[in-house]
């Protein structure tokens, strides 16, 4: 079926379609104006701080009279947080995507999914509230020594706030695992859970594993609940009893305060935004990657 | 089915064209105009100790003038307020400590002059949890051996502060770098402007350092006195002891009266506004700084001292004579400035 | 003996779902506990005040909404463009197979780095100072990866029998798509884009970023204007200590919720309504 358009219209197609490429290649753009931020302003700070004492150092003071820049305290902060976060998302989430997907009548699963969807839907800074305001002084009738701000109360929230995407998408991966290893194991007499834990989930392995390594990369890119409840002091410790602050609660303090251009002080929210930047790309990329190779096995 | 479609399509154009249209109309209105026709808002930046003042203060305006927007006040700590200033990005500039030399050679290279007029006095009280029974009193000593640079990662039990206090972990909580509070606390306790440790939470945000402290049964922290006030039952008072007997002996708790007969040391000191010249030839800023004069209550109200009514005459004729430049020569945090040596330096 | 531990493992699961439902009921209850009581007329119309009894949120209601209308105006145009250029015109490239690959990963970057792009290019280098446009701009680039991603999804969903109908009949590329394609796709692009932009209104990082968080005691009256919306109120508020802040902050969040349920359940509305028309 070809087509000749009027000569007309040629020229006038010919536009439109450019119109719209500029606009997908603003998405490149985006792209390229985040790397390229980072990069300049992280640049500018390598050239007053050394690389090494910046990824191995371990006091963050930066805004001292004294200023160090070791950022291991805050990548402790964030890891701490995140570690709490996906042992509260990663087992609730997965024996929730097993009741969904094994076990649930279709209608119970057609009422229950979009309300675990609103969990995802809630915003972060409510969480924050929620966090600092209910389940810190929950916590600290249990817990005698327990700070006002801490990593345990928000490392709680946060895995509340991901737990709806592991059991999304680990869900859609059981799912999409063929009927016939199921029929097969429950033909060899196994009940469903030993065929949930022993075929389905193995089965889904890639596409589970794909999304734990994103709810992760959204843990450690969080950041209201973090900046309301987990505290403002850089220190390297893995107690969750005490104040701590994340990556992204960083870039929140000095925001808050002036951040003039060309200072030092500016370029570390820039040079940690690069870092954080960097680690959830990589997660992003491997989880990708392995939805893909999952993908290919059962698609 | 093509009729259909045309009936989506033309309820979709006919809500884009309602949207366009009301943020076009949105988007070009201005704001208030005064006579001359350009649009005004007053911009103040700065402390956050003076912060509640300059709400309270902007609050009471927006209601006397209810067709001028009420003026912005940000909190970027008195640093950052001053940087703000000198880039004639705010037209105000609240600060709980004079202006420094590095911040009066930035306005002055940036061809800004300003107007440094006091309006209150500030104690900055040390406040403890409710539930710290061991707490009773403090000397000025013993805060240097707590907050000095050399403390940092070493200091950090009750009973390395006083051995008779009990062995276990102090969390401490304090105002940022860019607050004047720090410059001054710093100053006053450890010697030298900016000497502190640095590993404690800090944040340019007092209610911040009032929700540590307050939920924490082993926090410490400074605080300007009136976001003590303002959480009375949530916070202990620890009285400090300067060790001076000529002004006051033993430990003295921080209130109106010991702030302003100058015995609180040497935690005691005045607050300011410094307001761009440029913007004091506009009405609407002469009417707003003008409130900081005549209306003293509404410091009382939010829990700081008030001046003399003498000076906030001075202030008045320095304001009303356009008078520039800083009374503290030397620039940054002065200890000890009670209020007739304020007196003395403004005449 | 099996089918006990297999019982018993079907109500573990059980259990462990109902919590984390619980959980956001005990967040609701508790907002809702702390709030409700504030949600009068006051409230909603009033501005911020030093005495949390006379606080309103006039400021920052009608400041999220009118950034959010903005960013509609500058991210759906140039969203919905995009899909339809990598939906119905290239997708073949391998520049295509790039921006795809690209904006798959856009949609996963922390909204807070958005922040720091928005600083250093709008704020900074365009020189847009912190108003509503640097806000929307910012915002705008947060959820186009969404609107694009959306709107692609509407427009596989079209029949193909549609656009081969159309160029039977000797129309243009632009011309089906234009008549043909889009109307038929419209409702599950806006859905998209409703479902886009209610995620852009509870965003606060990125706004905060920006420098949006001062006292800010008018509604905003122009692009340029400063501004404050209600996540970043209720940020102000929840770190205000006394108890009366904490009940303004509930009341605001229930507020803000209301707000996400209204446009999704619009957007929840539009879907089903319009396909029970197409099907």
């Amino acid at each position: 079926m070809t087509l000749r358009p009027r000569a007309r219209s040629r020229g006038f197609e010919a536009l439109i379609e450019w119109a719209l490429f500029i606009c997908a290649l603003l998405s490149i753009g985006t792209t390229a104006g985040i790397i390229l931020v980072l990069a300049i302003e992280t640049v500018a700070f390598l050239r007053e701080v050394s690389i090494v004492a910046f990824l191995f150092g371990t006091e963050w003071t930066p805004l001292f009279a004294t200023p160090r820049f070791g950022v291991l305290p805050l990548v402790a902060g964030t890891t701490l947080v995140s570690v709490i976060a996906m042992l509260v998302a990663l087992p609730m989430g997965l024996l929730s995507a097993i009741y969904l997907s094994e076990y649930a009548p279709p209608r119970l699963r057609r009422v229950i999914k979009p309300v675990l969807e609103i969990l995802a839907g809630v915003p972060t800074v409510v969480y924050g509230y929620f966090a600092l305001l209910f389940v810190t002084p929950l916590l600290q009738r249990f817990i005698p020594g327990l700070a006002g701000f801490n990593a345990l109360g928000p490392g709680i929230v946060m895995g509340i706030m991901i737990l709806p995407l592991v059991s999304s998408l680990s869900e859609d991966a059981m799912q999409a695992v063929p009927r016939g290893l199921r029929e097969g194991s429950y033909a060899l007499g196994a009940t469903r859970m030993q065929t949930s834990i022993r075929v389905v989930v193995p089965a889904a392995f890639s596409g589970i594993t794909a999304a734990c390594i994103l709810a992760a990369s959204r843990a450690i890119g969080e950041t209201m609940i973090v900046a309301i409840a987990a505290g403002q002091q850089p220190r390297l410790t893995w107690n969750p009893l005490v104040p701590i602050e994340t990556m992204t609660a960083y870039i929140v303090q000095v925001s808050l305060g002036d951040t003039p251009q060309g200072t030092i002080e500016y370029r570390t929210i820039f040079a940690v935004g690069m870092l954080l930047f960097l680690g959830t790309f990589l997660l992003n990329l491997a989880s990708a990657w392995l939805r893909e190779r999952f993908r290919e096995e059962y698609g | 089915m093509p009729a259909r479609y045309g009936a989506v399509m033309r309820n979709f154009l006919a809500m884009s064209a309602v949207l366009a249209l009301s943020v076009v109309a949105l988007g070009c209105g201005g704001g208030a105009r005064d006579e001359a026709g350009t649009a005004t808002l007053i911009t103040i930046d700065g402390s956050s100790t003076v912060f509640p003042i300059a709400e309270a203060m902007a609050e009471e305006f927006g209601k006397a003038n209810p067709d001028v927007r009420t003026p912005t006040v940000g909190i970027s700590g008195t640093g950052g307020g001053f940087q703000k200033f000198c880039r004639s990005e705010a037209d105000i500039s609240n600060a709980s400590r004079p202006i420094r030399p590095a911040e009066i050679d930035a306005c002055r290279t940036a061809g800004v002059d300003y107007i440094e007029l006091p309006i209150a006095y500030d104690g900055i009280a040390i406040v403890v949890n409710p539930a710290n029974t061991w707490a009773r009193a403090i000397t000025v000593a013993e805060l240097r051996t707590l907050w000095a640079p050399e403390a940092q990662g070493k200091v950090t039990r009750w009973n390395q502060v006083r051995t008779s206090w009990p062995n276990r972990d102090i969390r401490l909580f304090g105002a940022g770098v860019d607050s004047g509070t720090y410059d001054y606390f710093t100053e006053a306790i450890v010697g030298k402007e900016g000497a502190s440790r640095g590993d404690f939470t800090s944040s340019e945000d007092d209610n911040v350092i009032v929700q540590g402290v307050a939920s924490d049964e082993l926090a410490l922290g400074f605080l300007p006195l009136a976001y003590v006030e303002q959480n009375r039952s949530r916070l202990t008072i620890v009285p400090v002891d300067d060790g001076k007997a000529e002004r006051g002996a033993g430990p003295i708790t921080p209130s109106a009266e010991t702030v302003r007969d100058g015995t609180y040391q040497p935690l005691s000191r005045p607050l300011f506004i410094y307001v761009a010249r440029k913007a004091a030839d506009r009405p609407d800023v002469q009417q707003f700084v003008q409130m900081f004069f005549d209306r003293p209550e509404l410091v009382r109200e939010v829990g700081y001292i008030e001046l003399t009514p003498q000076i906030y005459d001075l202030a008045r004729t320095h304001f009303a004579d356009r008078k520039v430049g800083t009374a503290f020569g030397e620039g940054g945090s002065q200890v000890g400035v009670t209020l007739e040596e304020l007196l003395a330096r403004e005449r | 003996m099996r089918l006990f531990v297999d019982r018993a493992f079907q109500v573990v699961a059980l259990a462990v779902l109902c919590l984390a439902l619980m959980a956001l009921g005990a967040l609701i209850l508790d907002v809702w506990q702390d709030g409700a009581r504030r949600l009068t007329w006051d409230f909603l119309s009033g501005f911020p005040s030093r005495r949390p009894e006379n606080a309103g949120i006039w400021h920052a209601l009608s400041g999220s909404i009118f950034v959010i209308l903005v960013t509609a105006a500058l991210a759906v145009p140039v969203g919905v463009a995009a899909a339809i250029y990598l939906e119905e015109y290239g997708t073949r490239s391998l520049m295509a197979k790039l921006i795809e690959i690209n904006i798959a990963n856009l949609a996963a970057v922390p909204s807070i780095i958005y922040g720091l792009l928005g600083l250093g290019l709008f704020v900074r280098g365009l020189a847009m100072g912190r108003s509503v446009l640097a806000g929307a701009s910012t915002l705008a680039l947060l959820v186009l990866p969404v609107i694009i991603l959306a709107t692609r999804e509407a427009l596989r969903a079209v029949p193909p029998s549609i656009r081969e109908a159309s160029y039977a009949l000797g129309a243009t590329k632009w011309q089906t798509v234009w008549h043909q394609v889009i109307p038929v796709a419209l409702p599950g692009i806006l859905t998209g884009t409703i479902l886009a932009l209610s995620r852009a209104i509870g965003e606060t990082a990125p706004l905060i970023t920006i420098g949006a968080l001062t006292f800010v005691a008018f509604a905003p009256d122009s692009i340029w204007s400063p501004f404050t919306v209600l996540p970043i109120q209720i940020f102000n508020w929840v770190s205000r200590p006394q108890p009366a802040f904490r009940a303004n902050a509930a009341a605001a969040i229930l507020v803000l919720l209301a707000l996400l349920l209204t446009m999704n359940a619009a957007a929840i509305w539009l879907r089903d309504r319009y396909q029970k028309k197409l099907t």
